[in-house]
């Protein structure tokens, strides 16, 4: 492969020779990490490409919750949804459960991953342990933006009125990827704390539906008693299905303030991210 | 056989990385890792020349995987010190990671990518610039002769397909050292015997240092310039293949040289993760 040994260079030894404190050096170190999370997340758009059936069955669930639970839901008028059609409050809440969904089971991946042995080989490569995280994270998104196209094109088959402009929609986007980083993140914070399958399966069970329930996802919070409220808004999937409400739907509100949501989102997965990358070499001990 | 038999060690030279001229590739001085109560490498001292192929050999539970572990950074050392290709295992851990390849025991790439594809991630989180990508990519290939299986997917590989890309994957970026933990268990002798042709070819080539483990000795003697025996977490032994026999009788093989040395290790050692993953691995390779 190389000429001869002596010439060997290790890669990536380029950007130590810049100095540890120049500008150069945050620029390259900034520039390295984003190149890390893309080349995991491309991990995934190739799999997708390669496997586009498994998007389909994802969208399963999705469908069922729009077509059977939201046009019984609708029919019996019983949620107060402040004027909006219930399939039309709906549609946002069960795109951010389907987030979720796609991405709090990323730790039991990163298990299975270490039982194959190929996370010994990304942990053991000199990329940074952030890096790999997020770009589980952005793995995640990918996932999470295939599902949104679904639940808007079975959403606009059923009569929802969506908001169809840009900004919206690359607010959408930004809230989607945003949302499928603090589940996945906190998947894996999870994952390196259980560290078994078996053990990932239970608690993810335990996990997954008291989030859908404990959040403004199906129902408003004001229907919630007292204890309830309060779960819902330490809850990140209340806050990214009420940015979801504000952008997708022409008459939604986002009872937080969509600033808020953002916030909350962004602050999780930092949060989060820190944990996972910290915690990510103990599923390999 | 076309024995792909051991080149004569080398004097180091100018290395990559940290590595000065002549300067051992690996020096462990008192490597230390316990779990609980458990001490599964005790005190171990040990120096790896520059280019030089050595085999770390023992039972199942013999402190070889927790070894190789601490030395590529995936497990902090309880105490001691070691030092890889001239970067300190706990202080320059980067520079360790930038300077190794690794390939565990367990199967490491992707199924569901293209031998391509895999490459393509590493080369990527290894930092190869872009323009030198596709060509180191197919050169690696080429030496583990997987051209025409370039844009196949893995999980149709065969086992000593898979073993051979997990190499050309692992010497993509042209480390210093190569650490690879039982290289050829569950492999079918045609296919182990080219595994190791291949790899040696290209660790001579490259001037690569390679730390292997492994229960085969056949392998041990087909491959390593030296040796060392672990037994419960200690080096109980360190040599060439020669020598070790020679201390063990005149008719004596490697084979005779592991069971003396193994024979105090119990069968209840190995631990049940130890003895499911070699399993799964032999299984998977088919």
């Amino acid at each position: 492969m190389s000429p001869a040994p002596g010439a060997r260079r290790v890669a990536g030894a380029d950007h130590e020779s810049v100095g540890k404190t120049g500008p150069w050096h945050w620029v390259l170190t900034i520039a390295r990490f984003l190149s890390e999370t893309a080349a995991i997340a491309d991990i995934e758009v190739r799999k997708l490409r390669h496997d586009p059936l498994e998007l389909l069955a994802r969208a399963v669930q999705p469908v069922l919750w729009l077509l059977v639970f939201g046009q019984v839901m609708a029919r019996a008028r019983a949620i107060p949804t402040g004027g909006l059609p219930y399939l039309d409050f709906l549609t946002p809440g069960i795109l951010a459960q389907s987030t979720l969904f796609v991405s709090i089971f990323y730790g039991i991946a990163v298990i299975w991953e270490r039982d194959l042995g190929i996370l010994h080989t990304f942990l053991v490569s000199p990329a940074s342990r952030a890096a790999l995280v997020s770009g589980k994270a952005l793995s995640a998104g990918v996932r999470a933006l295939a599902q949104g196209v679904i639940v808007y094109v079975l959403a606009a088959a059923l009569g929802v009125h969506l908001r169809t402009g840009l900004a919206p929609l690359l607010g959408v986007v930004v809230i989607l990827v945003l949302g499928a980083a603090v589940f996945v993140t906190f998947s894996l914070v999870i994952a390196c704390w259980v560290r078994t399958r078996e053990r990932f399966m239970g608690i993810g069970q335990i996990l997954t539906l008291p989030m859908f329930f404990a959040s403004n996802a199906i129902y408003p919070i004001s229907l919630m008693p007292g204890w309830l409220r309060a779960v819902a808004h330490v809850n990140p999937l209340s806050y990214q299905t009420d940015a979801l409400r504000s952008l997708m739907l022409p008459h939604g509100q986002s009872a937080f303030g969509l600033g808020t949501d953002i916030a909350v989102l962004a602050g999780a997965v930092v949060l989060l991210a820190a944990a996972g990358a910290r915690l990510y070499p103990r599923v390999t001990r | 056989m076309d024995s792909p038999r051991k080149n004569s060690t080398q004097p180091g030279t100018a290395g990559a990385g940290g590595l000065s001229a002549a300067e051992p590739a690996v020096i462990a001085k008192g490597l230390t890792r316990r779990f609980g109560a458990l001490t599964a490498v005790d005190h171990l001292d040990l120096e790896v020349r520059s280019q030089e192929v050595f085999g770390l050999l023992g039972a199942n539970g013999a402190g070889k995987t927790t070894t190789i572990k601490m030395l590529i950074t995936l497990l902090p050392p309880s105490h001691g010190t070691a030092r890889v290709a001239g970067f300190d295992v706990t202080a320059q851990a980067a520079g360790v990671r930038r300077s190794i390849g690794y390939v565990p025991q367990m199967l490491s790439t992707d199924g569901s990518l293209t031998a391509w594809e895999n490459l393509s991630v590493f080369s990527r989180l290894y930092h190869i610039p872009r323009r030198q990508r596709r060509q180191r990519i197919a050169q690696a290939l080429a030496a583990m002769d997987l051209e025409s299986a370039a844009h196949q997917m893995v999980r149709e590989f065969s086992g000593g397909m898979v073993r051979r890309l997990e190499i050309a994957q692992a010497m993509l970026h042209r480390p210093t050292v190569l650490f690879c933990d039982e290289p050829t268990a569950g492999l079918d002798p045609a296919a182990r015997r080219r595994v190791w042709q291949q790899m040696r070819g290209l660790i001579a080539q490259e001037g690569t240092t390679l730390l292997l483990t492994t229960h085969d000795m056949e392998e041990a003697e087909v491959l390593c310039d030296r040796v060392a025996m672990m037994r419960r977490g200690l080096l109980v032994a360190l040599g060439t293949p020669d020598e070790l026999t020679a201390s063990i009788g005149p008719d004596a093989g490697l084979e005779d040289v592991f069971v003396a040395y193994a024979k105090d290790q119990g069968e209840a050692e190995g631990r049940f993760r130890d003895v499911a993953r070699t399993r799964r691995t032999a299984c998977r390779r088919g």
